[in-house]
């Protein structure tokens, strides 16, 4: 890319920086001199550490983004949000069940949604926020797990919803609950450990663990592979 | 319109011979090599067996094993703290089980753990956040021999060849009977598994395995166990604490290990804690960037737990073979070396040379791949170069859509699909430009069935550990590992807990390793675990790969 040569300012915190443009935020922040203790994790999109808000110079907009994920921008104001003041909501996952009230029970301030759709725009995976918590309100719960599947709990949508949700949450007690309810415990799961607790597998086992290391290798280069 | 928007012009050639071969490569696989053919491979192009790339150990109880130079040189470093800078006198936290790190092992070693001893006898310590680990990047999958033509004992198979032989059988036999009752757990916590139609589970092949045994959820597997997990673990109230790392082990008079020096990233202090049992779940050592690879892993990825472990005397094994994953990105420049999916593969994608030309078969082992395309770029010279001078092969993602039917990489692929798209490039219509990537850690600290290492008191689960995967992991056996393992020595630290009585903290063992150091004339101003990687700066800037 350009990063040699063509240079942007972004300002961190306020603080004005010239760095590399084509740079990620995050990159463009080391580049300015931060060791990164917060704001950052796993740098591949995955774990949401990098929630990242800003604003460019001569828009109004605030915007939101994944710092490893979004390139610098001329005159871009940045501040990182490392973390979302939210109470975690306990439960019991082997006594609660996926009833059409089980989201308002746990959640109630869903109730307070305004469809704005400010989470949807806010949210840097694309998802559909505003959708999946009105589900959750319908108590449609294979559409929350649906919509929020992809989520990487950043964080971004509960601190720019205006009705303080925490839609992250409830979508990740829907998946639980689907997962564990709805689908259920596979049979060929079930069949295959109890095949494993009878020893069936024991014997053969225990004849490859003997096996001269050549002979293992034979077994091994003449498996039948089928895929 | 620009014909490849995310694309600079002179690749378009290129792009274009991909595109017009693509129907005629339709159905078409290249061969599988014979053992020989790999042998061969591995030894001339697998980075691994570079010279120079290595020196021998100089200290310690592995000492002679040869390593790579950026792995020898934290552990022929200087403990990060000396005794004198230490009060031991006060002890913050005296608990039953210490567990450090809070991937998937961490997590499964504390929610096993809580079912043996009371909660309040457990304390989670983690260096970033809670659930910030490897663990929640991994994208293709989990293995468990599952299928009706499938078994533990295949699946055991493919392990040690997988290996190269060099594997511990004991705790392969081990990974492999206890995979199934992993997904069962799993399931049981709302873990959601990708299903097929009729609602059985959706098994892929994987690179080096001999049948379909890869369960996956979505392109997001990791982080979809991780996160369930995660939420159980806080609805139990396991206590813990955030942004706090281990930067030197405990240990008694008897020479057991009781527990660690924590450091307080926020406020910059040290802690005590004393256990009776102490487990490492640290992860590997992706961000040391061994011979200058770009990593798929976290940034949190530093290689501490060796470290701490090789200061106490725990044996290592296994650490001179590292796992370069066959496709890391090599374009666009911003995400060079992040994770493509070994399940792009799996599920038809093809690599390519610059000529649309195949070259290698697509699920071959990790090692093996990784070879044939360093071989297609610098020994055939049928790569592309990009822009700042990385090469790369094709892999051509939009094949997937046309085997399996379109909308299936929307659907399966959602990370990698969003990931390109970011940057202009559509990989349901455009192939993806790959080159290896530092991705694993194959060997570390010794374990026994139990996780126990070599030192009493001690147990390591999940990357840092070794002897499971021997020279070379197969895809999917690292998650597996993390929640067999982890789960186990969140079991038996807990039981051991209940027997033992742990004596008045030290840091003798520190004393020692500075003689250790001093005896082998070791003059260095390195310290070690360093905790965090060093990108400030100019830094930011690097990556070269000293390849030839």
């Amino acid at each position: 890319m350009e990063k040699e040569g063509k240079m942007v300012t972004i300002y961190v915190m306020g603080k004005k920086h010239r760095v590399p443009a084509g740079l990620t935020i995050m990159k463009a922040m080391e580049y300015a001199g931060y060791q990164l203790r917060r704001g950052v994790g796993c740098r591949g999109g995955f774990c949401g550490a990098c929630a990242t808000l800003y604003r460019v110079k001569g828009s109004y907009k605030l915007q939101a983004a994944l710092a490893c994920q979004k390139v610098v921008e001329d005159g871009m104001y940045i501040v990182q949000i490392p973390f979302t003041p939210a109470e975690k909501k306990l439960y019991d996952i082997e006594k609660i069940r996926p009833t059409p009230n089980v989201f308002v029970e746990h959640f109630p301030e869903i109730t307070r949604c305004l469809s704005c759709n400010t989470c949807t725009k806010a949210c840097p995976q694309d998802l559909m926020v505003m959708d999946y918590v009105q589900a959750a309100l319908r108590g449609d719960i294979e559409k929350v797990v649906e919509l929020s599947f992809d989520c990487i709990a950043c964080g971004l949508c509960a601190i720019r919803c205006p009705a303080e949700i925490v839609p992250y949450q409830v979508a990740q007690l829907a998946r639980r609950l689907y997962s564990k309810y709805i689908l259920g415990l596979s049979e060929e799961v079930e069949k295959r450990v109890a095949e494993v607790e009878e020893g069936k597998f024991d014997e053969e086992l225990e004849q490859l663990k003997r096996l001269p290391p050549e002979e293992l290798r034979k077994r091994y280069e003449s498996r039948e592979i089928r895929v | 319109m620009e014909e490849y928007p995310g694309y600079p012009e002179e690749m378009w050639d290129s792009l274009r011979m991909v595109e017009e071969t693509r129907d005629e490569r339709i159905g078409k696989t290249y061969p599988r090599m014979s053992e020989e053919e790999r042998e061969r491979i591995l030894r001339e192009w697998h980075p691994d067996y570079k010279e120079g790339a290595k020196r021998p150990l100089r200290i310690g109880p592995n000492k002679g094993m040869m390593l790579p130079h950026e792995v020898a040189d934290i552990l022929e470093a200087h403990p990060l703290i000396t005794p004198d800078m230490i009060d031991l006198s006060e002890i913050d936290y005296d608990v039953d089980v210490l567990i450090i790190g809070a991937g998937g092992a961490g997590l499964s070693a504390a929610l096993i753990a809580s079912e043996h001893i009371d909660k309040e006898g457990i304390l989670l310590v983690q260096k970033l956040r809670l659930g910030d680990s490897n663990s929640k990047m991994s994208q293709g999958g989990i293995q468990a021999a599952l299928g009706p033509d499938d078994s533990p004992v295949l699946h055991f198979l493919d392990i040690m060849g997988g290996g190269h032989f060099a594997n511990n059988p004991e705790l392969v036999e081990i990974l492999v009977k206890e995979a199934p009752d992993v997904i069962r757990w799993h399931q049981s916590l709302g873990v959601l598994y990708d299903r097929n139609p009729d609602g059985s589970i959706k098994l892929s092949p994987g690179g080096g395995t001999c049948r379909r045994r890869m369960l996956s959820c979505k392109d997001y597997t990791g982080l979809e166990i991780t996160r369930v997990l995660l939420d159980e673990f806080l609805n139990r109230e396991i206590p813990y604490l955030e942004f706090t790392c281990a930067v030197e082990l405990l240990t008694d008079d008897s020479g057991q290990v009781v527990g660690s020096v924590l450091y307080d990233l926020d406020s910059d202090e040290y802690l005590i804690a004393r256990a009776k049992s102490t487990i490492l779940a640290t992860g590997g050592y992706g961000r040391l960037h061994i011979q200058g690879f770009e990593t798929t892993n976290h940034y949190g990825a530093t290689g501490d737990g060796i470290v701490l472990a090789y200061h106490v005397g725990a044996e290592l094994r296994d650490l001179d073979a590292t796992q370069y994953h066959p496709t890391g990105a090599a374009w666009p420049e911003q995400i060079v070396g992040q994770l493509c999916t070994e399940k792009l593969r799996g599920r038809g994608a093809q690599p390519v040379n610059r000529l649309g030309e195949l070259f290698v078969n697509p699920l071959e082992p990790r090692d093996v791949e990784a070879a044939a395309i360093i071989r297609e770029c610098y020994g055939r010279e049928l790569g592309v170069t990009t822009p700042t001078g990385m090469r790369g092969v094709w892999l051509d993602t939009p094949l997937i859509d046309i085997i399996n039917g379109e909308g299936t990489i929307e659907r399966e692929f959602a990370a990698m699909y969003r990931t390109f798209k970011r940057f202009d490039i559509d990989i349901r219509k455009e192939p993806i430009l790959v080159f290896p990537t530092l991705h694993y850690q194959n060997g570390g600290v010794v374990i026994n069935a139990r996780c126990e290492t070599t030192v009493p008191g001690l147990y390591a689960a999940g990357e840092v550990s070794g002897g499971v995967h021997g020279k070379n992991r197969l895809m999917g056996n690292s998650q597996l590992e993390l929640y067999v393992f982890g789960r186990r020595a969140g079991r038996f630290a807990a039981e051991r807990a209940k027997r033992v009585t742990v004596g008045r903290p030290t840091l003798r063992h520190v004393e020692r390793y500075e003689r250790w150091l001093r005896e082998a004339g070791i003059e260095t101003d390195r310290r070690a675990p360093i905790l965090l990687p060093e990108y400030r700066g100019k830094k930011t800037l690097e990556h070269h790969i000293r390849l030839l």
